[in-house]
């Protein structure tokens, strides 16, 4: 037997959506009191939780501070029962090591860390449940988190993965997409420049189709940006009404 | 517009996991039907007109089929007549999980434009979606699924504004529970029988039809014959605790009652089973894949060798009887069938046993290939069925019938005739030969079609280059022409061109996939299956004189003593100013003036010039080749002169070798090593090579034997030492010795094979005495060559990779596939020969012919035939005569008959004649002449004695 039809001849995916759909977005921000700010969001059934910590002094060896601007440190981490298995994921392990690193660098690119020399920012976030993307969701998730402790960004910064099945590029894989060989790309944008925060990929995938591919994939972060927006401005709304009273 | 909806499922992969997947519901899914207002689709599929004509339902409607319908009646929905249906996506998925040639098939109809079959992608449809109840088994969920889903269309179409043309839907089901339900919901529901019978216009439909389970009453006899097949899970159990083993059953060609499974292992490991008996042979029908039990050791058995043909209703014969005397002879592991794990069931060729009952519908239909058991069909013309040759597919054996039941799929016409015949052997040996598909012709390029300068990019324009092609006569797939001229420094630059095939063919596409299947274009007599559709075959990429064409060429330049100085590789744009065929009466002037060209030094022109400095270094070549061992091997070729009006044969001739032939296949040599070095060197890992191995000695006894007779010695002991020996091997008195013994050095080779470079470490190829050797210049015919030609595309930058071609396990597979393809083909090839020499036969009747004895068997003698390049076998013995005094001694070979020894390479006098006797497997019939044995030997028929003596002495 053959493995899953990832795109049907109509045009729909496993789960009913088309090519270029997105799955649905749901985020709340300022989920947790205590941390300076935090944000919850779904992709799907993909849920992270990002909490941002400072800025604020140096913690730890004070031999990492920069002079002329922030460090940001990141660390990610997989729920226990975040897969189908239940499975202890201690930390530093290879892949969220890498992992945070990717988020690091990426929010270096957004964050505008020049206004903060010799200080620290630390983004934590954890993936509750995982259904493909998690690198992406991650991003998003962190942003609005990074938005909601206040620290200004250069713009929001939103990630997307896309996929490459039948000529056709995918947006936003879910698990069984991912996991059915597609060559995936992941892309971290800054949608009002277009400017690429991070780019990544790890699958063979022809060197005349990746143009089509990041196209696809900065569409598809120009439409999470859009959605991340409309959370931010809610939110907004919704504390200044709060204040007001 | 998006809906959200989870749902929990849960499969087994080690432990339990709970899978969550998302779903998603649209509200944007079209309904597909010309009529509707409603939906805001850009088009439709669905007719307005729906023009099935049915009894029951008088109205226009469109068809809902469910699973089952599909898996089982696809022959009926493949029938034109069966247009506007609706495939829901449950129906689709449940298809392609239950059988992917179905779901292949289904696909390809829901492709093809005329046939207005809809996909409703009705599981994502916000109304038509429904959650699997608790208790409710998938199945039933599906039923109810697709129930649903076809209530909504009903209600849907009412609705639009076209309800006054009464459009309804209709559901197709066998499942009584499923039609009960439907029925009760409203819904227009019919059995697949029932519609099918209603039709107006077709009652040959009826045939077509699969006999289901639920309607078997009259087979059903009380006796059981069979016992019952184990359940799948049983028997994955039982191969992985090692009781059970997996194989392949193949059925004795002999005898109906014997099988053997063959057991694959590790290496060496690999093991037959032996299957004996009706029981114990349990209804496996010939390559499906199955489980069986060994038997304790007692009772294990030798293969008998007698010859048992099923003949009809006789009752259980009795092979115990047999085996007591061949207690001698090596018991073999014995078993017993206990599961079936894979059919392999393909639609049959055969003939249909019309019943003795006048009146009965049922009857016995004997395959072509008689490894297949007979099956029962159920037909209502069988009186017009008779004497035709029709394809059966079975549909299921019950354990209580004799046979197999099954339905007609489709009739090739009368048995005899030359196109039936050749449908026939097409279909059994697995030739694909239907007509190119419409998703396969659509990555045709656009005529007219014209070279534009985006193709010049990656080019060199040789168009100024004088470039010809010699091709065999009546070709229009021309895929190689030649070039020679001088260069300034005094060397010469000689240039294959090859039809540049891989620009059209683009990987991965439906025409690559179908060219990939196919693997090569087969020649028949008188009829080409192609391996690309005739566009590209016979015009874009066939190298035609005086039009510009694509070619991939590889050029060398060279002294005059045909040393390669430099090689290289290029895409080009040529233009071939003659082409001229090689050996061909008509073009026997053309070929007077290239024989004329070669060697007339007065005449001064550019293709004079070029044909003249090809020739010379096609010599130097062949020269060198021979001394470094290549093999000129021998095998008659037959070719027969085809009537230009009826087609029949009328007479055959053995091909020749020219001159021009013999050049242009030397640089066709040089061009594909020269080819196959590049790409080794460029991809050690997946470069596609063919290799020739070289035989095991033990191949070479029967020439040695042979040629001892003769007292000439034959040296095997390397490919130059045979090409030598061969080489002295005449005698005086006997010219066509060396013919013959070289016919006889072909029969001892292995085959030649594709493989990939990373999966072996062999690549000698013995026959042309080369370390390395590939496939390059003929991409209009070998698939092999479009795979190399994108290989050395890429290693000189002028096209991209793909994935699957630098993926060895995958070019490995299709390796196995061309050679597969290439087998076949060969076979369908010599089988198409033997069928014409069938029909040269019917025509002429009886002829006498002088022969030569090429092997010598226990009770026959093989006769070559030098003048018709056929051979044939003289029995000895005979059913109804009683047999004559044989003495066999396999020494020398020879065969004493009464007085008269018989040896390799004696010449003989044999009547030739057809017999027609059975219709289904007709041959060619040899009888003795000379020398005289009484009781043996025939008297000479001389019918014609005119005309045959003027024959034969020519």
């Amino acid at each position: 037997m053959a493995g899953l039809e990832l795109l049907s001849d109509q045009g729909y995916r496993l789960d009913g959506r088309k090519a270029t759909e997105l799955r649905k977005v749901q985020a709340r921000m300022g989920v947790f009191a205590q941390a300076d700010g935090s944000a919850y969001l779904e992709q799907g059934n993909t849920k992270a939780l990002a909490v941002v910590y400072g800025p604020h002094e140096m913690r730890g060896s004070r031999s990492r501070t920069l002079h002329d601007r922030a460090v940001i440190n990141c660390q990610y981490s997989m729920a226990t029962f975040s897969t189908a298995e239940r499975k202890r994921r201690p930390h530093g392990d290879r892949k969220s090591t890498e992992m945070s690193l990717h988020l690091k660098q990426t929010f270096e690119a957004a964050v505008m860390t020049q206004l903060y020399p010799r200080s620290q920012i630390d983004i934590y976030v954890k993936i509750l449940q995982s259904d493909g993307g998690n690198y992406s969701v991650c991003v998003n998730a962190a942003t609005l988190a990074v938005i909601d402790a206040g620290i200004p960004m250069r713009d929001y910064v939103c990630a997307c993965t896309v996929g490459f099945v039948d000529e056709t590029p995918l947006a936003d894989l879910c698990y069984a997409e991912e996991s059915g060989g597609v060559s995936s790309l992941a892309l971290a944008l800054l949608p009002r420049g277009g400017q690429i925060a991070l780019l990544q990929m790890d699958a063979r995938l022809h060197q005349d189709h990746l143009e089509t591919l990041i196209d696809a994939a900065m569409t598809a972060c120009k439409g999470v940006s859009k959605v991340l927006d409309e959370v931010v401005r809610q939110h907004l709304q919704e504390v200044s009404v709060l204040t007001r009273e | 517009m998006l809906k959200s909806k989870t749902f929990v499922k849960k499969t087994r992969s080690g432990g339990v996991l709970k899978i969550v997947r998302e779903h998603y519901l649209r509200d944007d899914i079209w309904c597909g039907s010309e009529v509707c207002t409603e939906c805001k689709q850009e088009s439709t599929v669905l007719q307005r007109d729906t023009c099935i004509e049915s009894n029951l339902c008088a109205y226009p409607h469109y068809l809902i089929p469910d699973t089952n319908v599909v898996l089982h009646q696809i022959d009926v929905l493949e029938d034109p007549v069966i247009r506007n249906v609706i495939i829901l996506q449950t129906v689709l998925q449940e298809v392609r999980h239950r059988s992917a040639p179905v779901y292949k098939r289904i696909k390809d109809i829901i492709h093809e434009k005329e046939k207005h079959f809809y996909t409703f992608t009705n599981e994502h449809h916000r109304e038509t979606f429904i959650e699997r109840e608790p208790g409710e088994s998938a199945n039933d969920r599906n039923d109810r699924a697709i129930r649903v889903a076809a209530t909504w269309y009903t209600q849907h179409l009412k609705t639009s504004e076209s309800a006054a043309d009464g459009l309804k839907v209709v559901l197709l089901t066998n499942d009584q529970g499923n039609k009960q339900k439907a029925a009760e919901s409203g819904l227009l529901v019919f059995k697949c029988e029932e519609y099918i019978k209603s039709l107006i216009a077709n009652p040959e439909l009826v045939d077509r039809l699969a006999l289901t389970n639920d309607e078997k009453n009259e087979i059903t006899s009380s006796k059981v014959l069979f016992p019952e097949h184990l359940p799948l899970s049983r028997i994955q159990a039982g191969i992985k605790s090692g009781s059970f083993l997996q194989g392949t059953f193949r059925a004795s060609r002999d005898n109906y009652l014997e099988a053997t499974v063959f057991v694959p292992g590790e290496g060496e490991d690999s093991t037959e089973v032996l299957l004996q008996g009706l029981q114990n042979l349990n209804r496996a029908v010939h390559q499906d894949v199955v489980a069986v039990q060994l038997l304790p050791r007692d009772h294990w058995v030798a293969p008998s060798s007698v010859v048992l043909q099923d003949e009809g209703m006789a009752k259980d014969e009795n092979p115990e009887e047999e085996e007591e005397e061949k207690a001698v002879t090596a018991k073999k592991p014995t078993g017993k069938v206990v599961g079936i794990i894979k059919r392999n069931w393909r639609p049959f060729c055969g003939m249909l046993n019309v019943s003795q009952i006048k009146e009965s519908t049922r009857h016995l239909f004997t395959p072509a290939d008689r490894r297949i058991p007979r099956i029962r069909i159920e037909t209502r013309q069988a009186s017009t069925l008779a004497g035709q040759r029709i394809m059966v597919a079975i549909d299921g054996w019950p354990k209580d019938s004799r046979y197999p039941n099954g339905h007609f799929v489709r009739s090739l016409g009368g048995a005899g005739e030359k196109d039936t015949e050749e449908e026939v052997l097409l279909l059994e040996h697995d030739v694909p030969h239907q007509a190119f598909s419409q998703a396969v012709l659509s990555f045709l390029p656009k005529m007219p079609w014209a070279i534009t300068p985006e193709d010049m990019k990656q080019r060199q324009d040789l168009r100024q280059l004088t470039v010809c092609s010699v091709d065999p006569p009546g070709c229009t797939d021309i895929d190689d022409a030649l070039h020679c001229r001088e260069l300034d420094n005094g060397n010469l630059e000689v240039g294959v061109h090859i039809a540049d095939v891989s620009h059209f063919i683009r990987p991965g596409n439906a025409l690559d996939k179908e060219a990939a299947n196919r693997g090569t274009t087969v020649y028949l007599c008188g009829k080409r299956i192609d391996m690309v559709p005739e566009l590209l075959s016979s015009n874009l990429c066939s190298l035609r004189s005086n039009v510009e064409r694509l070619a991939f060429s590889c050029i060398w330049e060279m002294n005059h003593e045909a040393e390669i100085l430099k090689t290289w590789f290029t895409k080009s744009i040529i233009n071939s100013k003659v082409k001229h065929n090689k050996n061909h009466d008509l073009f026997a002037y053309l070929l007077y003036l290239s024989q004329m060209r070669i060697d007339d030094t007065t005449m001064n022109d550019d293709i004079t010039k070029s044909l003249r400095g090809l020739n010379k270094l096609a010599k130097i070549l062949k020269r060198r080749r021979i001394e470094n061992g290549a093999l000129t091997l021998s095998s008659l070729e037959v070719r027969f002169h085809i009537d230009s009006e009826t087609h029949d044969p009328i007479d055959l001739q053995t091909k020749e070798l020219m001159e021009t032939n013999s050049m242009v296949e030397e640089f066709m040599l040089l061009a594909n090593i020269s080819v196959a070095q590049k790409i080794y060197d460029e991809f050690s890992e997946c470069a596609l090579l063919r290799k020739h191995p070289a035989p095991p000695p033990s191949n070479y006894d029967i020439l040695i034997k042979a040629a001892k007779s003769k007292n000439v010695a034959i040296h095997t002991d390397s490919a130059k030492a045979l090409a030598d020996s061969l080489d002295m091997a005449t005698v005086d008195s006997f010219p066509y010795f060396n013919t013959l013994l070289r016919i006889l050095a072909t029969r001892c080779m292995m085959q030649a094979v594709y493989f990939c470079s990373g999966m072996d470490s062999d690549f000698h190829h013995y026959g042309l005495a080369s370390p390395i050797y590939t496939h390059f210049t003929s991409p209009i015919r070998r698939y092999s060559d479009i795979i190399v030609h994108r290989l050395l595309a890429v290693a000189i930058g002028a096209d991209s990779t793909y994935p699957d071609l630098m993926d060895k396990h995958k070019q490995s597979a299709l390796c196995n596939n061309l050679n597969y393809r290439h087998k076949m083909a060969q076979y369908a090839q010599r089988a198409s020969v033997a069928f014409h020499t069938q029909l040269f036969f019917k025509t002429r009747g009886v002829l006498n012919e002088e022969g030569f004895v090429l092997f010598v068997r226990k009770n026959a003698i093989i006769v070559l035939i030098p003048k018709f390049g056929m051979e044939g076998t003289v029995f000895f013995d005979s059913k109804d005569k009683t047999a004559p005094n044989l003495v066999f001694d396999e020494e020398g070979p020879t065969l004493t008959v009464e007085q008269h020894t018989f040896h390799i390479f004696d010449k003989v006098k044999v009547t030739i004649s057809l017999d027609a006797s059975n219709i289904q497997h007709q041959k060619i019939r040899m009888a003795l002449i000379d020398p005289v044995i009484s009781g043996v030997s025939v008297p000479a028929e001389d019918l014609e004695p005119q005309s045959k003596k003027s024959k034969l002495d020519r």
